[in-house]
């Protein structure tokens, strides 16, 4: 029993950082499943979304700011890729990724302009902040919701993409660029579709994640987003089922590696184990195997 | 046999070139006020071109996208701020507080920034044996992966002996403890930071032009057709990985030097980006760039947009202008440079003296312009 007591706020913890992470991992793995990008700038859009939420509950009712916030988001996450990626289309992908890193950085700046460079103490949601207590252990409702919430949001995802014409296009896309657009498929709006599930995902995931971090600083977009890029990674690139699977390993690892005390180590594990399936699996655990052609 | 003479002119030309930079510089710093801002920017600057060369050396040279220059700085700095510090001060309680310290000696200047190099190199040597298997996009997570160890390995409580654990490391031999040899006059700071870089960037180009070097360049254009051709692949791509470390590690070491701290929370990922950035401002693939990159990069980060900063300056009542603003600005004019100007200032060329006199002859290639147009003209009136 006291085993369970001292161990289970961190696996709880874990399963729901997990789910978080999961949520901001999908938008790394679409991207790149599409338009073969570690979108880096996608860390930073998961941080705007906290931001946005700090300075919008000031003045508005949670009622409103909460849609609000997504919708910003979302909107943010389209004119990233309007402006910043689609230009670059036909250039090296590594100027691609650059600009990602560019528009990373200028995000970085924006909110260390708004904020000061102090950490804004994130809103407390009522009903989601309050705490509960399972099995003696206590723990706020989030950590509760937040897998449930992410299961749900992924199986939706899942039929959107199995089951629907715009599905059918964005995995048409992925397979093959050229030829989905020699099929007539609009490939600007699939790209575009894709950063609106990945930036509305991002904006939910940071709902949650920042719920229990409760502050939100102009860098702590950065880690959170390489570690879901090496879920993402862990799970196969590409996969939405692999980025969760990986997403949860990662995240409960990480708490219970904070648990045992080191901390430290919590964050340099993750990208320990990146190496580790780098090396044995390249292309992660659902991945497909690519071939390059000579 | 004409142009073997005009070769030699030019590296005549060179050579005084770098002569009067030398000897300008020296004029300065001992005439100008030291605290000047223009001189941390030219000790930063020239630094920072250090690593943006190594790093160019690895992403522009042979073609592998890595990102783990911070984490070979890192080492560097460490190495170098543990090696010089004097014994007095690792025995007393003003550095290692909480730890004692477990190295018992210590080194001049020059053997420290040496061992920086050379350890930063064994670790590149031993993390590039499983890395660089690895290919583009996965071979920079990796590499930003073993940045992040790194910094985490450098924090960690059991090596506080060594590295002091997450505090400051501080009272080593930094740039004003550098002093002209046998003698206790003190070194022209600036102008040590630019002899040091100077040759480690020479090295870096005798190197590139290097059967070696072509070997590098033959691996980035198509590592298929080299590997026919006899080039050894995974030795090429290792021995690349290992001297870019090797002087990211030096560049690290005289970072510490110039800050008289060093904190291993410094050298983040962003620090890859910065320099990342500057290699592809300067155009990837082109040494020159990179140098005048670094210091445009520098200039303006530090000095020639405070003014953006400074809330006096504001017009109009507006109260647009404050802390921060400098670097909104900056970000913006990367993301232009990236977006339409996505070749650098240099390209793939490199600085020469012909590029120069043709420039003198014909700037912006306004000439060669209508010349071209004439020429068109004329073949469509003689069909």
């Amino acid at each position: 029993m006291s085993f369970l007591q001292n161990s289970l706020p961190y696996i709880l913890a874990g399963i729901s950082v997990g789910g978080q992470y999961a949520l901001i991992a999908i938008g790394y793995t679409m991207v790149y499943g599409i338009l073969r990008l570690i979108n880096f700038a996608h860390g930073d859009v998961f941080m705007a979304a906290g931001m946005f939420m700090v300075f919008l509950s000031a003045s508005l009712p949670l009622g409103i700011s909460i849609p609000l916030v997504l919708l910003i988001t979302v909107v943010l996450g389209f004119i990233i890729e309007r402006v910043a990626y689609k230009p670059l289309r036909s250039a090296p992908r590594m100027s691609v990724m650059i600009s990602a890193i560019g528009v990373s950085y200028l995000l970085q700046n924006c909110a260390l302009y708004f904020t000061g460079g102090l950490a804004k103490v994130y809103p407390q949601l009522p009903w989601l902040s309050d705490t509960v207590s399972i099995f003696s252990a206590v723990t706020k409702r989030v950590t509760l919701i937040t897998p449930i919430l992410t299961l749900v949001l992924v199986i939706g995802l899942s039929m959107f993409i199995k089951h629907t014409k715009v599905g059918m296009a964005m995995r048409a896309v992925s397979k093959d660029f050229e030829t989905a657009r020699l099929m007539g498929i609009k490939v600007n709006s699939v790209i575009s579709t894709t950063f609106v599930i990945g930036s509305l995902l991002a904006a939910v995931g940071s709902l949650l994640y920042f719920t229990n971090y409760a502050s939100v600083t102009p860098t702590s977009g950065g880690m959170p987003g390489l570690k879901c890029f090496v879920a993402a990674v862990f799970g196969g690139i590409g996969s939405i089922p692999g980025a969760v699977i990986g997403a949860f390993i990662i995240g409960i690892a990480e708490n219970i590696i904070k648990g045992l005390g080191w901390t430290t180590f919590s964050d340099a594990f993750t990208f320990a184990l990146l190496i580790v399936i780098l090396l044995v699996k390249p292309t992660g655990l659902f991945g497909e195997k690519a071939t390059d052609k000579v | 046999m004409e142009l073997r003479k005009n070769k030699r002119k030019d590296s005549l030309y060179t050579v005084i070139a770098l002569i009067a930079m030398f000897a300008v510089l020296l004029v300065m710093e001992l005439t100008m006020k030291s605290t000047s801002i223009l001189f941390t920017v030219l000790k930063k600057g020239v630094i920072y071109a250090l690593v943006a060369v190594s790093m160019n050396l690895l992403n522009g040279f042979t073609g592998l996208f890595s990102l783990g220059q911070a984490g070979f700085m890192l080492i560097g700095a460490y190495t170098y701020a543990i090696l010089s510090m004097p014994v007095s001060v690792k025995l007393s309680e003003s550095v290692y507080k909480y730890y004692d310290c477990a190295i018992g000696f210590d080194l001049g200047i020059l053997p420290s920034l040496l061992l920086a190099g050379i350890i930063a190199a064994i670790f590149a040597a031993l993390i590039g044996l499983p890395v660089l298997r690895l290919k583009s996009d996965y071979l920079a997570i990796a590499t930003l992966g073993f940045a992040e160890i790194l910094r985490a390995f450098f924090q960690w409580d059991a090596m506080g002996p060594v590295t002091n654990g997450a505090n400051v490391l501080r009272q080593y031999r930094d740039l004003t403890k550098v002093t002209i040899p046998f003698t206790d006059i003190p070194f022209p700071p600036t102008l040590f930071c630019f002899l040091v870089s100077g040759i480690c960037i020479a090295i870096i180009v005798l190197l590139i032009n290097s059967s070696y070097g072509r070997a590098f360049k033959a691996i980035r254009d198509d590592e298929i057709a080299a590997e026919a051709m006899g080039i050894n692949l995974f030795k090429h791509k290792e021995l690349s990985f290992v001297i870019s470390s090797f002087f990211a590690g030096i560049s690290g070491a005289m970072l510490a030097m110039f800050q008289y701290t060093v904190q291993a929370a410094q050298f983040k990922t962003a620090m890859t980006y910065e320099i990342l950035l500057i290699v592809v401002i300067g155009g990837i693939g082109s040494i020159t760039g990179s140098c005048i990159a670094s210091f445009l990069f520098i200039a303006c980060n530090e000095w020639w947009l405070r003014f953006l900063d400074e809330s006096s300056n504001n017009i109009l009542g507006l109260n647009i202008l404050r802390s921060g603003f400098r670097k909104v600005v900056f970000s913006i004019i990367i993301m232009i440079i990236v977006l339409f100007f996505s070749k650098g200032i240099m390209g793939e060329r490199e600085f020469s003296w012909n590029g120069i006199r043709a420039f003198l002859h014909d700037p912006f290639g306004l000439k060669a312009k209508r010349l071209k147009k004439e020429a068109k003209a004329g073949e469509v009136n003689g069909k």
